[in-house]
């Protein structure tokens, strides 16, 4: 399979977007668009499974090399491995999702459809990318349409919190340059990270520019202290820029986090990990206890990400092959839910036009099609078994426990105490919002109750999507596993040595 | 004698523009609406001319040399011309001398082609003056703006002084080596004191040119006094021509002298990154806005001149022709409001989006380039020129630099802001964009969006330097 395909039709949709008549022409282009990019990530599933049955055991699939600039040396590599096409087919569904959740946007609807697109575009090159650079430059495309898609359609302290994330990202992305430059000029003027792979790196660079790709990285998806820009953004964005930014921006620097920072340097991994573990646990635990303390259910959400995503920073920073597994499975379910997540509470803001837990109560009996999924990802975010986080949670815990040193017992045992106070908040916002007596703040229930209709059939076949991808991965997580485990062991024998 | 038809073509085709110009200057007064698409349509040729029969080849005793790099140089300083002349055509049909306005600015672009090409200190000095005095008058273009005057006085002022500086520097030089021919310079320059001062001399009439923190005084209110054109112009065609023959000097010239001047370049560019951003960051007039980004970019400019020879000219060439599309179409969008809408202020932009959508588009590609976002050619131009600065290792002013480009996103989200996110209650009304304009700001859209995906092309220039350095 061409992965320049996977590039072809979001580029495609995003010219056929732009060039649309009319409002209508612009929303069914680019569904068609993200529904035929969604076949072409489970095309992509499929080939690659049954190239592995068939005995291709290559780290790489379907690689392609284009030359793009000879001097420096920079390739269009292109290729993916199991983390990738994960990736990929996470990237798909959250866009689609994403785009039917988008429907009634009515201000700008040609612009907004073409950043969301834009805005997914860069995500997909960066997963297929071998190349540092060109790796760098699709991560960098990504930055610009969440600015504009917070600052132009979001609400609230929309240009603050735009603005906050621009630059934060940005200084991300100058770290994430100044370390792909040091790595160029000094391990053989390559960008090209299978080659990068192969060469042997000494140890005082590794130590140098682990710490600059690391934090780089980390800036896009929340590491303590560069987790700010966060709450701000997931809270001001648009429903489905909230879904983008948490189930694929977020996933960027978790990918790069582990797929490039740790795979290729692991001896400046090793050196720092501890470090990673200090702050991804205090990320997880100061997460969960600052979500208590919030009314909005969007900052909810934000806050709880940052604990979420702690759980893949610290299954990184436990160096073991089931922790990376868990780090890469809760990546992935992070991301579906999150995006579920984001849309149950766009939809509930679009009734009530409050997020305010306590301005809402019983919205199961007006709105039982939401609040269904509203249990649904809430129990997935707590942990409950059959559901995507459990199973993503327990492997980074399993893969904690391997260490037996003291220092990463209290650190694991630290981060599973934030399952119990993710309980209490999740548990009490669905009380507070879907049981107990119906009311809503500004809206006299009785009177213009029928004006709170349920989730439409675009606002439900995105929930269905996202729900599905929650199960799918908690009731049989076997073919997700087969997908990451041979790639977390590939990282792991540059650990280990062999 | 085909010869010196051959390699000095460009020249004599500005020559000849010059000529037609002032043939019809005596002749008598045209309407300037029926006059400028001749002259565009000159310059568009002087512009093609560049691409054919390109030679290398010496003229008189040294004194002139050129190139298959310095043709491209030239042609890039020759698109830049025609751009501007698309671009401001709304200011020049009001004004009254149209062919002066060309006049000067045609001898001022020999002025650089001279520049670019000479051998030799003298050559050197002459062209400079050439380039630099019309550039004096035609920032007084518009006549009856005092602040145009000051402008203009300023920069006379400046450059004169930046000359004294020069030939200060280049008597030191001449006495110190009894030579003024690069060629030989480079053989017998040593790192004796007295040869030195000279140097740092000579080096500081560059900065005057360059604008480079601490000589950037006078940018701001030139920019802001002269008329579009002409500050589009300094901006760009006489930064450009100023920086590919300093890296000439540098490294062909004074290379026994490079651990003078690299510390020399560091501490520069630094300081010029940081004061432009810092400025540029509070500055409510766009041309004022401008100047100073301009100042800051010039500050990445010596980045890359600190690394090595080859692809510092590699990446400020393709830096300078990435440049002249950006911020050329900046320019062109603010001189159509200034012009159409009589508005200069950032504050007035908001709410532009809704008014004017293709001009608001222009003008965030032409910002999102400068800032170096993707996929506009100003990210390649700008991590390329990172990339050059690197090669010597020093990562410490990479990280500078690098976290620069944040500082200098800060202020161009700025006018994005304004542009798609502000309510104004009186946007700037609908302004119809004349054809010339909006094939000027067509090519510079093509530019900015394809110039840094063709590979081919920042490969192509790098041969020609391989060929020449």
């Amino acid at each position: 399979m061409n992965l320049l395909l996977l590039l072809i039709i979001p580029l495609i949709t995003a010219l056929a977007v732009l060039f649309a008549r009319s409002q209508s022409q612009v929303r069914w282009f680019s569904l068609a668009g993200s529904v035929a990019q969604l076949i072409a990530s489970g095309v992509l599933l499929f080939a690659f499974n049954q190239a592995r049955d068939y005995g291709n055991t290559a780290i790489i699939l379907f690689e392609d090399n284009y030359r793009f600039f000879s001097n420096p040396n920079i390739q269009f590599h292109f290729g993916v491995d199991g983390i990738a096409v994960a990736m990929i087919l996470l990237t798909s569904f959250v866009l689609l999702a994403g785009v039917l959740v988008s429907w009634n946007v009515q201000k700008l609807t040609k612009e907004f459809y073409f950043l969301l697109i834009l805005l997914a575009f860069g995500a997909f090159g960066f997963f297929i990318s071998l190349d540092l650079f060109v790796l760098f430059f699709f991560l960098e495309i990504s930055v610009i349409p969440k600015y504009l898609l917070i600052g132009i359609w979001g609400s609230g302290k929309k240009e603050y919190a735009a603005n906050k994330l621009a630059l934060m990202l940005m200084g991300g992305s100058a770290l994430i340059l100044v370390g792909i430059l040091l790595l160029y000029f000094n391990a053989g003027h390559t960008f090209d990270i299978l080659q990068l792979s192969q060469t042997n790196i000494n140890s005082q660079l590794q130590k140098i520019v682990f710490p600059l790709l690391f934090i780089g990285f980390g800036v896009f998806t929340a590491l303590f202290p560069f987790h700010t820009w966060v709450p701000d953004g997931h809270s001001s964005a648009p429903t489905s820029g909230s879904m983008f930014l948490a189930g694929i921006s977020m996933k960027l620097g978790g990918y790069g986090c582990l797929r490039i920072a740790t795979y290729l340097l692991p001896e400046g991994a090793r050196e720092y990990a501890n470090i990673i573990i200090i702050l991804s646990a205090i990320a997880i635990l100061y997460g969960a206890f600052a979500t208590m303390m919030q009314k909005d259910l969007k900052y909810i959400n934000a806050y709880s990400s940052v604990s979420h995503v702690g759980f893949s920073l610290l299954g990184i920073g436990m160096l073991t092959q089931t922790a990376f597994t868990g780090a890469l499975l809760q990546m992935v379910s992070h991301g579906v839910m999150t995006a579920l997540f984001f849309a149950v509470i766009g939809i509930i803001y679009d009734r009530t036009h409050t997020r305010q837990v306590n301005e809402m109560g019983g919205l199961m009996k007006l709105l039982p099609f939401t609040m269904t999924a509203f249990f649904i990802v809430g129990l997935c975010s707590l942990g409950l078994p059959g559901l995507s986080g459990f199973v993503a949670e327990m492997t980074v815990f399993v893969g904690s426990w391997e260490n037996a040193d003291a220092f990463h017992r209290i650190a694991t045992i630290a981060a599973c105490v934030s399952i119990v106070v993710t309980a209490v908040y999740i548990l009490r916002a669905i009380g507070k919002v879907a049981m107990g007596p119906l009311f809503v703040k500004d809206i006299k229930m009785g009177t213009e109750s029928n004006s709170l209709k349920d989730a439409s059939w675009n606002e439900k076949l995105a929930l269905v999507l996202l729900i599905a991808g929650i199960l799918a991965i908690g009731l049989v997580p076997e073919w997700l596993n087969k997908l990451l485990k041979p790639s977390a062991e590939m990282i792991m024998n540059r650990f280990t040595g062999n | 004698m085909s010869d010196f038809f051959l390699l000095m073509k460009q020249e004599l085709a500005i020559t000849v523009i010059i000529f037609f110009l002032l043939f019809v200057k005596i002749t008598g007064k045209r309407a300037n609406a029926g006059l400028l698409p001749w002259i565009q349509l000159l310059l568009l040729l002087n512009f093609l001319s560049g691409f054919f029969f390109i030679q290398s080849g010496t003229l008189f005793a040294d004194m002139y040399h050129t190139n298959g790099l310095l043709a491209f140089q030239k042609s890039v300083l020759s698109l830049g011309v025609y751009l501007i002349s698309l671009l401001c055509s709304d200011w020049l049909k009001k004004s009254e001398h149209l062919p002066e306005f060309f006049l000067l600015m045609c001898s001022s672009l020999l002025g650089m082609f001279l520049l670019i090409s000479s051998g030799n200190l003298l050559m050197f000095y002459l062209s400079l003056e050439l380039a630099s005095i019309p550039v004096a008058a035609m920032a007084n273009f518009d006549l009856h703006k005092k602040s145009a005057s000051e402008g203009a006085m300023k920069l006379i002022l400046i450059s004169a002084f930046a000359s004294a500086v020069l030939l200060f520097g280049i008597s030191l030089i001449y006495g110190a080596t009894g030579t003024i021919s690069f060629a030989s310079l480079a053989q017998v320059v040593t790192d004796s004191p007295l040869q030195i001062l000279a140097f740092v001399f000579f080096f500081t009439a560059f900065t005057f040119k360059l604008s480079v923190v601490p000589f950037h005084l006078w940018t701001a209110d030139v920019y802001e006094g002269a008329p579009i054109a002409t500050t589009s112009y300094l901006s760009v065609i006489s930064k450009g021509a100023v920086a590919f023959i300093f890296i000439t000097v540098l490294y062909k010239v004074f290379a026994p002298l490079e651990d003078a001047w690299y510390w020399m370049l560091v501490v520069l560019s630094v300081l010029t990154m940081l004061i432009g951003n810092l400025f540029a960051l509070r500055q409510q007039n766009i041309k004022r806005f401008l100047a100073f980004s301009s100042i800051a970019q010039v500050g990445f400019i010596l980045v890359a001149i600190t690394g090595a020879g080859v692809s510092a000219m590699a990446s400020v060439t393709y830096f300078i022709l990435i440049y002249i599309f950006s911020n050329l179409a900046a320019f062109g969008v603010a001189a159509v409001i200034s012009e159409k809408a009589g508005k200069e202020n950032i504050d007035e932009y908001k709410g532009l989006y809704k008014t004017n959508p293709f001009l608001s588009w222009m003008l965030v590609l032409a910002l999102f380039s400068l800032a170096g976002i993707p996929p506009t050619a100003g990210f390649f131009g700008k991590l390329f020129l990172l990339t050059a600065g690197s090669e010597k290792g020093n990562f410490w002013l990479i990280l500078i630099a690098g976290l620069n480009m944040v500082i200098s996103l800060f202020y161009y989200l700025k006018i994005v802001r304004a542009v798609f996110m502000d309510k104004n209650e009186t946007p700037i009304e609908k302004i119809t964009v004349n054809s010339y304009v909006k094939m000027g700001m067509i090519i510079c859209a093509t530019g900015i969006i394809f110039a840094g995906l063709i590979g081919p092309l920042y490969d192509y220039i790098r041969e020609l330097i391989i060929a020449y350095f």
